[in-house]
């Protein structure tokens, strides 16, 4: 579904991201991040490519590729392209909708200043990272 | 629906309703660029307009007058010259000599950004000239999907078609739900500067148009607010026009210097009407806090959406917060195939958006050169008309691909998004694929081949990158960049000879 600006802002304050940020912060965070529609099998992140952005998603499912083989699946409220951003390099994967997905986007060179702005959702993206090692040590 | 046109319109006017393997919608500078390269290839079409003469929003639009875009009257290259267009890009492209650089042709004043009644005057000029029919005062008013194609209805009856192509600009006014803000008008209705002196105006927005309204009322108001919940984004920053231009950065140097101009991070809670103003409530955003002003004038310089009427009825995706159709890299309907879109609409195709610069499809200097790419891809997908593709020397690959990084319009006005792209095949040779956007290269299959494209990464730097496609999986080269911007270097040709032999076997 299409979704307006009072969805945007409603979608994003239920997002475990932004939780923390009050209702004109929500309005920023609109304003900041364009909100991206990507059709069923269209590539996100493109392995190896310098310059990509960081994406969180709204709605639909993506899908983590390395080297072509599947290796993980991402939904609502999940986000990738970080790791690029943080570090300045190619991403080490493919990601690509494996259902009509709508993210938000932001540049990496936007990155920095916007977690600095917003302090929050910074600790909130450090808990998610944080998880996602910790998934990863109990595989081993 | 029936017929109802005056006997003497059907017989003036061009393309009355009926069947017609395509149909663009609109006049504007997207529409007539779209029907010239459609013409120039033998794919038979109409264009209808609901307006009464072409230019689509330059006919009223940019209010004060004068465009952010430049038009250089003394350029480096002649105007017959492929690389004329980065020089110049309000004129439309065309394969004639006496079709080209039309809007300096109109431009007298010393500036090389055109006013809009000289930028009207060089799309009318074109249309003239190029021979380009269009159907006029004919609305386009609903769309419906057939077996064999759609059928849009319109004032003057049915037009039935393969595909639709929709010209219709992103020119629509558009207001976020705001209490009150029904009570005050949007850019498109503002008042001349004048009308605007000695009082208080805040405007609510801070891109391009709300800048240019600023630097149209400096002369004449003692107080301009700019509030939106966000910082502006200046081009000088973002490296891209998806930023305000410097020419509208007065305002800007005001309120750094305490002059008058007040720009604030805030979003706008409501606007109450108090019999001689206004009352504005807001909250800050990037610093926290509560505002209230009084002001003699409100104008919400918001931004615009796409009339897309009842295209999403048939399922059209948008993004965007519901004002742009999400678009293929050339540009169809994700989810509606057979609609394809032209002009500025045209930037519902994204791109790879590499390093935060999105494509510049927005804008005349950027759609003009979709329109080319997206009338080849027609003819070619949909018509069966085979388009030209050059064979190119081995010896000539180097210095055509660094010629192009270096100068060729598309991939400037385009970056990251238009490449040029040479195909590779021991069959067939070396072939000149033409220019494709840079999405579909490499998101799709198709035989061993290069494209190159002009990049600006994160700290400003133009540079060529080289995307190589060997057995179906892509590579990125970038090259490196040139204070003078120039990419013919010996050093450049090593460069590119290295990847060109790593990655395809050539040279």
């Amino acid at each position: 579904m299409p979704a307006g600006r009072e969805d945007l802002i409603n979608d994003l304050a239920g997002l475990a991201l932004f939780a923390d940020l009050s209702r004109p912060q929500l309005e920023a965070v609109v304003h900041i991040l364009e909100d991206e529609y990507f059709a069923e099998g269209q590539r996100i992140l493109r392995q190896g490519f310098s310059g990509s952005n960081l994406y969180i998603i709204l709605s639909g499912e993506a899908a983590v590729f390395v080297n072509g083989t599947q290796r993980a699946t991402l939904g609502r409220g999940e986000f990738f392209g970080e790791i690029s951003a943080l570090l300045g390099e190619a991403p080490a994967a493919d990601v690509a909708a494996l259902h009509p997905l709508r993210c938000l986007v932001m540049p990496a060179a936007d990155v920095e200043s916007f977690l600095l702005t917003y302090p929050k959702v910074a600790f909130r993206m450090l808990q998610a990272e944080a998880r996602r090692v910790r998934s990863a040590n109990l595989w081993r | 629906m029936a017929l109802t046109l005056a006997p003497a319109k059907q017989q003036t006017q061009p393309h009355p309703p009926g069947e017609y393997p395509a149909v663009i919608v609109g006049a504007g500078a997207g529409g007539l660029q779209m029907s010239y390269f459609l013409h120039r290839l033998g794919v038979r079409h109409a264009v209808i307009s609901e307006d009464s003469n072409p230019g689509g929003m330059f006919r009223k639009f940019p209010v004060y007058q004068r465009l952010n875009t430049w038009s250089k009257p003394y350029p480096p290259v002649e105007p017959t010259s492929r690389h004329y267009a980065w020089f110049d890009w309000n004129s439309l492209l065309a394969d004639e000599r006496t079709h080209l650089a039309l809007v300096p042709e109109f431009m007298n004043d010393g500036s090389y950004f055109p006013t809009r009644l000289e930028m009207e005057r060089g799309l009318e000029t074109f249309a003239e000239r190029a021979a380009v029919r269009v159907r006029y005062g004919c609305r386009w008013e609903s769309t419906r999907r057939t077996e064999s194609g759609f059928v849009l209805g319109t004032s003057d009856g049915e037009y039935r078609c393969r595909i639709a192509i929709f010209a219709i600009g992103m020119a629509e006014p558009w207001k976020p739900e705001i209490p009150g803000i029904d009570q005050v008008p949007h850019y498109a209705e503002a008042l001349p500067s004048r009308q605007y002196a000695r009082k208080r105006v805040l405007i609510l927005g801070k891109r391009t148009s709300a800048f240019e309204m600023a630097d149209a009322l400096l002369a004449y108001t003692p107080q301009i607010i700019l509030i939106s919940p966000r910082p502006p984004l200046l081009a000088i920053h973002t490296h891209s026009t998806a930023g305000v231009r410097a020419r509208y950065l007065l305002p800007y140097e005001d309120h750094v210097l305490g002059g008058g101009v007040f720009m604030l991070d805030a979003a706008t809670e409501r606007i109450e009407h108090t019999g001689t103003g206004f009352r504005v409530s807001a909250s800050g955003t990037t610093r926290p806090g509560t505002f209230t002003f009084a002001v003699d004038a409100v104008v919400a310089a918001t931004g615009w959406t796409t009339p897309l009427r009842d295209l999403r009825d048939l399922g059209l995706a948008t993004f965007s917060q519901d004002r742009i159709p999400a678009l293929t890299p050339y540009w169809e309907s994700t989810t509606v195939p057979g609609i394809f879109f032209a002009g500025a609409t045209s930037t519902g195709s994204v791109g790879l958006r590499k390093y935060g610069v999105p494509g510049n499809s927005g804008g005349v200097s950027g759609f003009r050169h979709n329109a080319r790419v997206l009338a080849a891809y027609l003819a070619r997908t949909y018509f069966d008309i085979s388009v030209p593709r050059p064979l190119v020397r081995p010896g000539d690959v180097v210095g055509y691909l660094l010629s192009e990084a270096s100068s060729a319009a598309e991939l400037w006005n385009q970056r990251s998004y238009l490449a040029r792209v040479l195909s590779v095949s021991e069959e067939a040779g070396i072939l000149d694929e033409g220019i494709q956007p840079l999405a579909a290269f490499v998101d799709s299959a198709g035989p061993d081949a290069v494209a190159v494209v002009l990049e600006t990464d994160a700290q400003g730097d133009h540079h060529p990158a080289v995307y190589v496609r060997r057995d179906g999986r892509v590579s990125e080269h970038a090259l490196s960049g040139d204070p003078l911007l120039d990419f013919q270097s010996p050093d450049h040709r090593a460069q590119l000879t290295s990847i060109l032999k790593d990655g395809l076997g050539l040279i």
